[in-house]
């Protein structure tokens, strides 16, 4: 390392290396005051807007040149409570069941093709890198191009019609949409979980395989008895990130099927679509009960399984003595 | 990895692949070889097909565009004429989607490598709870940050212009930036800080002589990572701008219009597709090992 002249501002360096606590907690505060700033503007701010605005009500009246009448009213909990009644309410359940359904399959059938394709691509010996390059071709693809990309592949006279030789009206409205949008993003979306799922698999010594094989453990007995516990952390983690990304799925509905389809309708979209019909209460609502679900849903995911996300977990975990590399936890701190 | 200290190469992206691999699945009898091959296979082309369809319908003339061969017959480049057609404002959707997306991610680093030094490397309390809360933040859901802030830039006039792009879009690039850092800063060894504040250096000097040099491809494939999230951005860009100067390209694109009207031009969409989708994929075909590890680094090792 190149000695390091000192500017004449810099204190001395007298003091020993290790900083006091003191000193660290401040430094500490300033650096991370940029980023708590930002996240204030950006995150904090429009909870608190948004749940003030989901308390009023805009007038809903419109002037022949087409600009909104300024005219803002309390209303309290009104807008929530119309989820509750009526055609509002409909609208919302029926978005609120779709956001849940799609949720539920896409991570389901994500998880059974990633964790299929991780166990493959662990076991490849050649073209490791090309397996790589083409898992990540889907990740690049923007959603907006992605959605264009599966109704092009799903229109009417499209490529998928002409394969199964039906003519299916995919992009309507109906199970189909459904269908269609579940495939998109399963395309999209379960390499990704491969990916992890993999890197969590590569930690895993030889070793443990070798000596279940000596106890003459089948393959499947491995997978459950080994495999599965090992890279549950890394599994429940991109798990949890996939729930949380499909319960505010937008783009891909949104451009794929289209806005006003109810079979497809998230929260996401009802909230948008009530945005643009300048309804800022509904809105604001719809948006604040998304938000309540992805937290309460993450806090339970987090609570009653354990996903450790920030690796807190393996922070702690103290660092093996040499050449003991057993069945501990995974600590990848320590990468072999 | 051995913990050299002083060794940059060293400190390089994580180890992906161990290479214990080769021995682990030399022995394998035949019919399994062949197994693992067909599953190779499907997985190519399940990633690779409907990408490749995208090219090929791209490559087509206007008119074949209904054409199911698996080759354009002619090929012919008029769907990316059609794609810059003046009505399209396509051009000029790409240069406001490189300018909001390299805004986005060169404000995001700055902000994101002083934040991960300090939850990597400092020691304070509420550490983990800090990182816990910016982690958090990422799964916040878009629409309800864009609600409350169309309403905030109608009134403040900020409704097509770059500034209601590149700031909302710092909500998920930030927290997503903060995460792959502070798992790239955790695995560099402490040693190295230290061996500098022994030779003199304040923390401050040796995060920026020493830490950050070395961090450099991790901070880099942070980079792409968050160029490719802010590129991909469609739902604060579709609310923020009404007029085609502004409008990104992943916006632009859903709102192509084709010669009669009513049809939905899908050559030029995949020829726009295209476009938005190669300089994204040449840059994760070159770092690929890079990315995955950043990829995975939040999730799996840290």
């Amino acid at each position: 390392m190149a000695t390091i002249e000192a500017p004449p501002t810099t204190p001395p360096a007298q003091e020993a290396p290790k900083r006091s606590i003191e000193d660290q907690r401040r430094l500490a505060a300033g650096l991370l005051s940029p980023t708590v700033l930002v996240l204030a503007l950006v995150i904090g701010y429009p909870i608190i807007a948004g749940i003030r605005q989901s308390l009023f009500s805009t007038s809903q009246e419109v002037d022949p040149s087409g600009f909104v009448i300024e005219g803002e009213q309390f209303v309290g909990l009104d807008n929530y409570t119309a989820v509750f009644s009526g055609e509002a309410g409909e609208r919302f359940w029926n978005a609120f069941y779709n956001t849940t359904f799609f949720t539920v399959v896409c991570v389901a059938i994500e998880v059974v093709i990633g964790v299929a394709m991780a166990l493959i691509m662990n076991k490849a010996l050649r073209g490791k890198g090309l397996i790589r390059a083409s898992i990540l071709v889907p990740w690049a693809i923007p959603t907006v191009v992605s959605a264009l990309l599966w109704r092009w592949i799903f229109d009417a006279n499209g490529i998928a019609n002409a394969i199964i030789n039906q003519q299916i009206l995919w992009s309507t409205d109906g199970w189909q949409a459904k269908a269609a949008v579940i495939i998109a993003d399963t395309w999209k979306t379960a390499p990704f979980i491969g990916l992890l799922v993999l890197a969590g698999l590569q930690v895993i010594p030889n070793e443990v395989y070798e000596a279940a094989k000596i106890d003459g453990a089948t393959a499947f007995q491995q997978f459950r008895a080994i495999t599965l516990p090992l890279v549950r952390p890394a599994l429940l983690v991109a798990v949890l990130f996939r729930i949380l990304d499909n319960l505010r799925m937008f783009d891909l509905p949104y451009v794929l099927v289209g806005p006003g389809k109810p079979s497809v309708e998230t929260i996401s979209i009802l909230a948008f679509l009530e945005n643009n019909n300048t309804r800022f209460g509904p809105a604001a609502a719809y948006a604040v009960l998304l938000f309540l679900y992805v937290v309460l849903v993450a806090y339970a995911f987090v609570k009653l399984l354990g996903a450790d996300v920030i690796g807190e977990a393996r922070e702690k975990t103290p660092k093996p003595a040499k050449g003991q590399r057993g069945l501990r936890p995974i600590a990848r701190g320590d990468t072999p | 990895m051995s913990r050299t200290v002083g060794a940059p190469q060293q400190v390089q992206a994580p180890p992906t692949r161990p290479s214990r691999r080769k021995a682990a699945s030399a022995d394998q009898p035949g019919w399994r070889k062949w197994l693992l091959y067909a599953g190779i296979g499907v997985i190519l082309i399940y990633c690779l097909a409907p990408f490749y369809w995208m090219v090929v319908s791209s490559l087509r003339r206007p008119s074949d565009v209904f054409q199911t061969n698996l080759l354009p017959q002619p090929p012919s480049l008029q769907n990316y004429k059609d794609a810059f057609a003046p009505a399209n404002h396509f051009g000029r959707a790409l240069f406001n989607s490189v300018f909001v997306a390299g805004t986005v991610t060169v404000l995001v680093l700055i902000i994101a490598i002083l934040s991960a030094y300090a939850l990597a490397r400092l020691k304070f309390r509420g550490k983990n709870l800090a990182l816990s809360f910016i982690i958090a933040t990422s799964m916040f859901p878009g629409i309800a940050m864009v609600i409350p802030l169309f309403s905030l830039f109608t009134d403040i006039g900020w409704i097509n212009s770059y500034q209601a792009l590149i700031l909302p879009a710092m909500s998920f690039a930030l927290p997503l930036a903060v995460w792959i850092l502070v798992a790239f800063f955790r695995q560099m060894p402490a040693e190295l800080e230290q061996a500098a504040m022994i030779d003199g250096c304040t923390q401050g000097q040796a995060f920026r002589k020493v830490i950050l040099p070395l961090a450099a491809p991790g901070v880099f494939t942070t980079a792409i990572i968050v160029f490719v999230a802010a590129w991909n951005e469609y739902i604060i860009a579709l609310t923020m701008t009404n007029k085609f100067e502004y409008r990104t390209a992943t916006v632009a694109v859903t709102f192509f219009t084709g010669a009669t009207g009513r049809d939905i031009p899908f050559g030029s969409i995949m020829a726009a597709g295209v476009i938005l989708t190669v300089p994204l994929l040449i840059m994760v075909l070159i770092f690929q090992r890079r990315i995955v590890a950043g990829l995975t680094a939040g999730g799996v090792k840290s």
